[in-house]
């Protein structure tokens, strides 16, 4: 793409993400929600939060070494960790620290 | 001293808010590198990864945008993907009508910012006592993309530079979820949101691929998250 139309491709994907993020707001401005997009915004979060977890762990080697074994110890240490300390932070990076290291080292694939 | 402490209360907030967004730095910071060094090495000049981080700021639409400005790829095409892939932040605004009201003058700001992160934030995070509570709010949303532009920047400027090796520090973001998914596990009585989420996720990759599976995941999910209101409801009132 030449620089100006990329100047105008990036103006509408611009107007695109901030009316997909606006439209609750505008469409429900003058209105107010019914019960059930009212139920669907109270129960939505934990659905679509158990969907980014999955989005984010599908690209793992699955069907062929280290079979997501990295994944797995991370994601079990994560949840060790909150379960013991409940300290966010703790939980994430120590989880993270022993993910970059796996992965890096190649410490699994080495030994299976 | 009320001025005092309402300025030391303004800091307080913001260092609560640096606290909470943290794991979100590490993430963006990979991510943004990621993509700002993709542009880079599509031929672009680094000032673009600037300007579509400030305006657009979309994790995913930004990678594509950099496919698209490769294949030269029409604007119907753009805006179609665009707003598919950012479908689900259609379903965003609505867990936070009640937060957003109270943000005054920053709810424009509020909303255009609304990423997955920042979304999964503002839905989990319990209020720390005794802050200011939509500045809170406002200093995640603006945190979280301080480190996104920072990220998208450092990648297209130094990006082939870097010797920090960054492979793997993206896993903040899944940890973040992970954690946040288990804060949400404590605050709702109810676990049939969770089953569906993970059901209708691992279904959508069976049935389209991992490429369409956000899309599938989130449609089907609502209308199976429908089906399931009385149950839910009974759940709760437990």
């Amino acid at each position: 793409m030449k620089l100006n139309d990329v100047y105008i491709a990036i103006a509408i994907m611009a107007g695109i993400t901030f009316l997909t993020r606006a439209f609750p707001f505008l469409f429900f401005r003058n209105r107010k929600p019914p019960a059930a997009v009212l139920f669907i915004g109270r129960y939505i979060p934990p659905v679509l939060i158990t969907i980014l977890v999955v989005y984010c762990l599908k690209d793992a080697s699955w069907g062929n070494a280290p079979y997501g074994l990295n994944e797995v110890l991370a994601v079990g240490t994560v949840i060790v960790l909150h379960l013991w300390r409940r300290n966010a932070l703790i939980s994430i990076f120590g989880a993270t620290l022993l993910y970059m290291f796996l992965l890096q080292s190649g410490f699994v694939t080495r030994l299976i | 001293m009320v001025g005092d402490s309402g300025k030391n209360n303004k800091l307080l907030t913001f260092k609560l808010a640096f606290q909470t967004t943290l794991p979100v730095l590490c993430g963006y910071l990979a991510i943004g590198i990621a993509f700002g060094l993709l542009l880079k090495n599509a031929g672009y000049p680094w000032p673009l990864a600037l300007l579509m981080s400030v305006v657009i700021y979309a994790g995913a639409g930004q990678y594509l945008a950099v496919n698209f400005f490769i294949a030269n790829a029409s604007f119907i095409e753009v805006a179609t993907v665009i707003f598919l892939v950012n479908f689900r932040h259609m379903l965003y605004g609505l867990s936070l009508f009640d937060k957003f009201n109270l943000t005054g003058r920053l709810k424009p700001y509020m909303i255009f910012s609304l990423t997955d992160e920042t979304y999964a934030l503002l839905t989990s995070v319990k209020d720390p006592e005794g802050i200011d509570r939509p500045r809170f709010y406002f200093f995640i949303a603006i945190l979280n993309q301080s480190y996104w532009v920072l990220g998208s920047v450092i990648g297209a400027v130094a990006g082939g530079f870097l010797t920090i090796n960054t492979k793997g520090l993206d896993f903040a973001l899944t940890a973040l979820f992970i954690v946040l998914l288990m804060e949400q596990l404590r605050s709702y009585k109810t676990r049939i949101p969770f089953l569906i989420g993970g059901l209708c996720a691992v279904l959508a990759i069976l049935a389209v691929g991992k490429a369409n599976m956000l899309l599938a995941a989130v449609i089907s999910s609502i209308g199976v998250l429908l089906l399931f209101e009385r149950r839910i409801m009974a759940d709760e009132a437990e």
